[in-house]
């Protein structure tokens, strides 16, 4: 289960204010797109979301628990930039959380249990379609493969929930077609929500099966201080989208679907 | 075509690379020549014969008095001062670095610290450090250290806090410690860059080195060029410089390579 719960979340900076009284009930297992102009504080929210920033007032609950005040392996993230570690190859990328995870001291693995993380790492790998750049460091892939890296470093991890800042904002339309193909196989096979911030209402529809709008009800110079953004729209897509399972209507329109992770 | 469009080829770039140093060897060899025709026994601009025999007698020669080839010695002397010196320097630039670049607690108490510290004058230290140290090696390593170390930590820090906020993140949900985030995310990241400082500091190292082995000595290259500089041999000082000009370059294009050996990731990512 990973239901999130955020009530009557705010944030200030100083004298301004972001984000005002937003509260929104995100269901398990949703694919929640955050939309809205620049500036109106979806980022803000995912970073909240995130336990980068403290919330000013109000609470998030994952599962009925406050969340951390910091970041933490329930949450996993993909940044639009910087999602991986340049200095580690590809499959160091992704058998890093693990290796984090099982050595508390050394933070690496040896023999027997490097061999198993590796494995598991190679089949992550390949799940995103990295197959065979196992050994190449992040400079030498294109900007996709970059993206579809920091997934599977997420992921590997298993988390309740995977928040995605704009993860292919930089990406162009053939390649992003293809990451979306394969954002929703995830999606559909591993057991998380997803929140995503985009810029692109046609990925917001394509993929998620709820988009969200962020804006500011008052914004005329003198207002924008003191007034924040907040959520104005709540859109569910019709028909609805179900992790794991076809679509009723137009069982092609997300493509294959497995029922693992189910 | 506008020139800054036009590019030299091969060969022309290698003819260009030595021009400069061509141009320089002349000027040098007319300028002896003339001092020489003038006074043979003129010692301020030696020619090439007296420079290939002070060669011959400071490095191929056993010292008449202590039977040691003087040139490897106070190679060896100079070589071992200047590798203590920025073998302890390392250490500290990359602890304190790390430390300050990665905890905001540690940046706060030592950051001010080490920027003071970077800003006193090395070389009005030396005195200070002849009285307590005594005249021995320890006061010149001391110099060198004092002299780079405060800013490689500086520089450490400074690449360390560089780093995209979005990686430390990134770390912390993959579930890493503190320490973890040092060990694997900074400090690996931070590696490249000691050897990119430790080559812009082997200047300075080798200027504090020379200072210290002028004022107190009894080996070292920096020795020898101030003893017999009593004597006016310019045919011994000119070798001895050209000789601590070409192991620095040495040492800077071998610390370049080894980087490039070791952290080949940090070579790719130059290029973006």
């Amino acid at each position: 289960m990973s239901a999130l719960s955020i009530k009557n979340l705010w944030k200030e900076y100083g004298d301004q204010i972001v984000l005002e009284n937003a509260s929104i009930e995100i269901e398990s297992r949703a694919f929640v797109a955050l939309v809205g102009p620049s500036g109106c504080g979806k980022s803000t929210f995912l970073r909240l979301l995130l336990g980068q920033e403290q919330q000013t007032k109000g609470e998030i609950l994952l599962d009925g628990t406050p969340l951390p005040k910091e970041p933490g392996p329930d949450r996993g993230v993909v940044f639009q930039r910087y999602s991986v570690f340049p200095h580690l190859t590809v499959l160091g990328n992704v058998m890093l959380g693990k290796e984090l995870k099982a050595s508390r001291f050394a933070a690496r693995l040896f023999g027997a249990a490097k061999r198993e993380v590796e494995d598991e790492a190679r089949t992550m790998i390949a799940a995103v379609g990295l197959a065979g750049s196992e050994d190449k460091y992040p400079a030498q892939l294109s900007g996709g493969m970059q993206q579809r890296l920091a997934l599977a470093q997420a992921l590997i991890m298993r988390p309740k929930v995977l928040l995605l800042d704009e993860p292919f904002g930089a990406l162009d339309p053939g390649i992003r077609a293809e990451i979306h193909t394969l954002m929703k196989k995830l999606w559909h096979e591993a057991p998380m929500t997803v929140v995503m911030v985009t810029h692109d209402m046609r990925e917001a529809f394509t993929l998620a099966t709820r988009v969200v709008a962020f804006d500011r009800p008052r914004d005329r110079p003198e207002e924008k201080l003191r007034y924040g953004a907040t959520i104005t729209r709540d859109i569910a897509i019709w028909p609805p989208r179900k992790a794991g399972e076809a679509s009723l209507f137009r069982p092609d329109r997300d493509g294959p679907v497995s029922s693992k992770g189910q | 075509m506008r020139w800054i469009n036009t590019k030299p080829g091969q060969g022309a770039r290698l003819t260009l690379a030595l021009l400069p140093f061509l141009l320089l060897l002349a000027a040098y060899m007319i300028g002896s020549a003339e001092r020489l025709a003038d006074n043979p026994n003129d010692k301020l601009l030696p020619g090439l014969d007296a420079l290939g025999a002070a060669i011959q007698r400071m490095a191929f020669t056993p010292d008449v008095r202590t039977g040691d080839y003087l040139l490897w010695t106070d190679t060896a002397a100079s070589l071992t001062r200047l590798a203590a010196g920025l073998g302890i320097s390392i250490l500290i630039a990359l602890v304190l670095g790390l430390v300050i670049g990665t905890l905001p607690y540690a940046r706060a108490m030592l950051s001010p610290f080490v920027d003071a510290i970077s800003m006193v004058p090395p070389l009005a230290l030396l005195p200070i450090l002849f009285i307590v140290m005594g005249l021995g090696e320890a006061s010149k390593i001391a110099l060198i250290v004092i002299g780079v170390a405060p800013i490689m930590v500086r520089d450490l820090a400074l690449t360390a806090l560089a780093l995209p906020r979005e990686m430390i993140v990134k770390a912390e949900t993959l579930s890493a410690s503190s320490w973890q985030i040092a060990l694997r995310v900074v400090l690996p990241q931070i590696l490249p860059r000691l050897i990119t400082t430790l080559r812009l500091q082997l200047g300075p190292a080798w200027l504090f080195l020379i200072a210290a082995e002028a004022i107190s000595s009894d080996s070292g290259l920096g020795y020898r060029i101030f003893l017999v500089r009593r004597y006016l041999s310019m045919d011994v000082i000119f070798p001895y410089v050209l000789w601590i000009t070409l192991l620095a370059i040495l040492t800077d294009i071998l610390l370049d390579r080894l980087r490039i050996a070791v952290f080949p990731w940090s070579e790719l990512e130059k290029g973006k």
